[in-house]
């Protein structure tokens, strides 16, 4: 009989359903299949022109219908689709899901296109004041909405019946951890028995792929778009901005079980720690990183020997890769040479908002299935940083935990533990 | 500390435990001042009038921050600079809420500390944008005037210096805020649900102290288009909030300002010997699907849930003067004849994200400074001169999404 309440006497929360869109396809079996074959899902950009960029690949979803209209949409619609597929799979109503909803997604802003056509239809000589007077003219719900930060969680609780006043956050590329994070601590709080979290990015629009590339954070290796993501390699160069999403439905292990549920996997526990050194760069002893790391081994109540394997942020920039090894290194001491870490980041790309929810689903994946995905494009080992990253080809592997690490600007730093199974 | 009884003796609120949570910094800025005392001077006063700057984005009328010497609260100009004004206010109103728990600058304490800050995000550059539509004349490939403007104008600093997580980001940075930072999106709902998740942190002993509140910069075309894309924005002369109705426009007007609450546990607080200004009961939220007609009733429900004590309670209404939400919560209210309503918006403008969390600092400052609030519209709201044990503070959001709490003596 599995334990109901966690070493610190809180209900043990269990994954019932999972649903996955990168830009390796839509859903967990084709998802699986190509990150397992090692498949990349980075190609040119065509939903924008690429004249005057540096950068011209991503991991956009191009498939949906959404695809080409605009973030808002894209976004909603990755959301939507991963969380249908994950209700589905937990056996719960979709229609009425009945707990909260926890929403990691992009900061929202008017589209260009929109931007442009209230432009054309005002004539006020003052740009700024011509488009609010436009914008009032025209009234347009549908703009409003794409630039209300809260509307697309309103949206999906809307259409699965989420309870409550649904939550939407960000602490950037750790926002898909932080929203699984919220929806764990909901059931152990015991304010509900289910929660929806949700990572979902659609946001790779010209601008923000100029605003990276202006920090300098993106790859520039054009030429060989499905090599451009190489995580933990001496010759990477940035990471590769991508889209997609994942949704997990928490549940109480207990009320899981009552109701025959099937239990993918545990998540066992979180850890933060905020970094106040810089606002895109980590400090240089990684402490804050470290920091996170004990603070989700401790809330999981697992010691560092307890890991089997680590689903690494692993960005692919020069600076993530490097702090991450020193903080897993710190952690873990001489194990971590022997302890599996791979990067999904190698073919899916940098799904910002979606990430952590994204990596969180894989790493559950990983366990079911034994099957550990690997780092892609590992041709040029960085000696600074002597990881077992599972380079280029899958392992068969016995998984019974999972860490999995988010880092992202503005010191935020989100680490998750995960087991296969309850104790 | 005796429990407090109502008129029948019965008590009112629950016996205290190690893990109420209590109010023991506020932060505030508005066109009225800065700091929960020039606020409470302000708004304790009769016939305090509203800051209104009617001229430069007519014909709306904005409430203008007032005057602010950043270095007091960010003293590194080089932290100013990456910074755009949002930013920049909310992390100085973080740093009012943290001086004046007496947290600011004990690095034992801001290293423990958690966050939750409720942004919106977006203030971009304006001559870099108008110059695009300017240049979009003539261009049938805008998609590619898009790509040389933004690669060569755009500031590479400015991506962050106006990104949501950023401001959350910079407290950590100036003030050392580090214990962990998460950031609510969702206009006035990410602040109710910011003070929410913050105090079932305190409560369920996950967290001893928290710093939550936001900020909002309205001086700014796109803060204005955000509200105006719905026609959601008054025009014409200036009314109090609960004046708007039929008025020429949406009803709402903005202002700039930003309210940050330092949240401890009962046990933290004491230990440290800190005087709290109230303690904060319970917080409620709905998401009433408007188009539905469920606003009034999800009100209901959140009075139900408020656990209100019997007789005249002194209620901060954060009401937008958005017309239906405002015309929801004036009907809820003028039900309950008990509550007795201040609409700050009237005098603040309304600060979107700050909202809620300026709502339950003004409660508490009644409750610490055990005197209600004047009438901020004597024609729409009631003279009282009882002494608040309790307040409730309200938020209907101008579109989406509602929460409530109660405060009370600490």
């Amino acid at each position: 009989m599995a334990k109901l309440k966690d070493h610190l006497g809180r209900p043990v929360v269990a994954v019932t359903g999972i649903g996955l869109v990168t830009s390796l396809g839509v859903g967990k079996a084709d998802n699986w299949a190509a990150l397992t074959a090692g498949k990349s899902g980075i190609h040119p950009i065509n939903r924008f022109p690429v004249d005057q960029l540096n950068t011209r690949i991503a991991g956009t979803v191009d498939f949906l219908p959404s695809s080409t209209k605009g973030a808002s949409a894209l976004t909603y619609e990755l959301a939507e689709t991963a969380a249908r597929e994950a209700l589905e799979e937990s056996g719960l109503d979709a229609e009425n899901f009945g707990g909260p909803l926890f929403l990691a997604s992009p900061p929202v802003e008017l589209d260009w296109h929109d931007r442009l056509t209230l432009y054309k239809s005002g004539d006020n000589e003052d740009a700024a004041e011509r488009v609010l007077e436009a914008a009032r003219t025209l009234n347009s719900s549908d703009m409003f909405d794409s630039a209300q930060f809260g509307f697309i969680a309103d949206r999906l609780a809307d259409t699965f019946g989420a309870t409550g006043l649904p939550i939407t956050l960000s602490t950037a590329c750790a926002s898909g951890a932080t929203a699984i994070q919220l929806g764990v601590e909901a059931i152990r709080r015991g304010e509900c028995d289910r929660a929806l979290a949700i990572g979902a990015d659609g946001s790779a629009t010209a601008e923000a792929l100029i605003r990276f590339s202006l920090l300098s954070a993106l790859s520039t290796s054009n030429d060989a778009p499905e090599k451009a993501s190489k995580p933990f390699s001496k010759d990477r160069d940035g990471f590769v901005l991508a889209e997609g999403s994942a949704a997990l439905v928490l549940e109480s292990l207990e009320v899981a079980l009552a109701r025959g549920a099937t239990v993918i996997g545990i998540l066992r526990g979180c850890g933060e720690k905020a970094d106040d050194f810089h606002r895109t760069r980590s400090k240089p002893d990684a402490s804050p990183a470290i920091a996170a790391v004990k603070a989700a081994l401790a809330d999981a109540g697992l010691s560092e020997n307890e890991i089997d394997y680590i689903n690494a942020h692993g960005t692919s920039t020069p600076e993530n890769d490097k702090m991450e090894h020193l903080s897993l290194s710190t952690v873990f001491g001489e194990r971590i040479g022997r302890i599996p870490v791979s990067s999904n980041k190698s073919m899916i790309g940098h799904t910002l908002s979606a990430a952590g929810a994204i990596e969180a689903a894989f790493s559950l994946m990983t366990m079911r299935e034994g099957v550990i995905p690997p780092t892609i494009n590992y041709d040029n080992a960085d000696p600074a940083i002597p990881l077992d990253v599972v380079p280029n080809v899958k392992r068969e592997a016995k998984v019974g935990t999972v860490l999995s690490n988010s880092f992202g600007f503005g010191g935020q730093n989100t680490c998750l533990v995960m087991a296969r199974e309850p104790v | 500390m005796p429990a407090l009884t109502g008129g029948d003796g019965r008590p009112t609120r629950p016996a205290m435990s190690l893990n109420d949570v209590v109010i023991t910094g506020i932060g505030l800025v508005s066109c009225l001042g800065e700091g929960p005392d020039a606020h409470w001077r302000a708004l304790s006063a009769p016939g305090t009038e509203p800051v209104l700057d009617a001229e430069r984005f007519a014909p709306y009328t904005v409430h203008p921050l007032p005057q602010i010497d950043w270095n007091l609260q960010i003293a590194k100009r080089g932290d100013q600079r990456q910074m755009e004004t949002w930013q920049r206010l909310g992390t100085y109103v973080a740093g009012l809420a943290l001086d004046d728990a007496g947290i600011k600058g004990d690095e034992a304490l801001c290293a423990t500390m958690d966050m939750v800050v409720a942004a919106g995000g977006g203030e971009r550059d304006v001559a870099v944008d108008s110059a695009i539509l300017a240049a979009s004349t003539g261009r049938p490939d805008f998609d590619v005037l898009l790509n040389e403007k933004l690669t060569t104008e755009l500031r590479p600093t400015l991506f962050l210096a106006q990104l949501s997580n950023l401001l959350a980001g910079n407290i950590s940075i100036v003030h050392k805020v580090t214990g962990s930072s998460r950031t609510f999106m969702g206009e006035e709902g990410a602040g109710v649900a910011a003070v929410d998740i913050a105090a079932a942190r305190i409560r369920s002993g996950q967290s001893t102290h928290m710093l939550v509140g936001g900020a909002f910069q309205t001086e700014h075309p796109d803060m204005l288009l955000g509200y105006e894309l719905a026609g959601y924005l008054h025009r014409g002369q200036w009314k109090p909030v609960w004046q708007r109705q039929g008025a020429e426009g949406g009803g709402v007007v903005s202002g700039s300002g930003g309210a940050f609450l330092v949240l401890e546990s009962r046990e933290h607080a004491e230990k440290r010997g800190r005087k709290a200004y109230a303690e904060l009961g319970p917080v409620v939220s709905g998401r009433a699907r408007r188009t539905r007609g469920e606003l009034g009733a999800s009100l209901d429900a959140l009075f139900g849930a408020a656990k209100l004590p019997d007789g005249p309670l002194l209620t901060l209404s954060a009401a937008s003067g958005g017309h239906a939400a405002t015309k929801a919560e004036k009907a809820a209210l003028d039900a309950r004849p008990d509550l007795v309503a201040r609409a700050f918006g009237t005098l603040t403008g309304h600060m979107k994200e700050a909202q809620f969390p300026f709502a339950v600092a003004l409660a508490a400052l009644a409750v610490s400074n055990g005197a209600p609030y004047p009438p901020f519209d004597p024609a729409n709201e009631a003279a009282t001169d009882k002494k608040p044990h309790e307040a409730l503070a309200t938020t209907v959001g101008y579109h989406q999404f509602e929460g409530m709490a109660l405060v009370r003596a600490a």
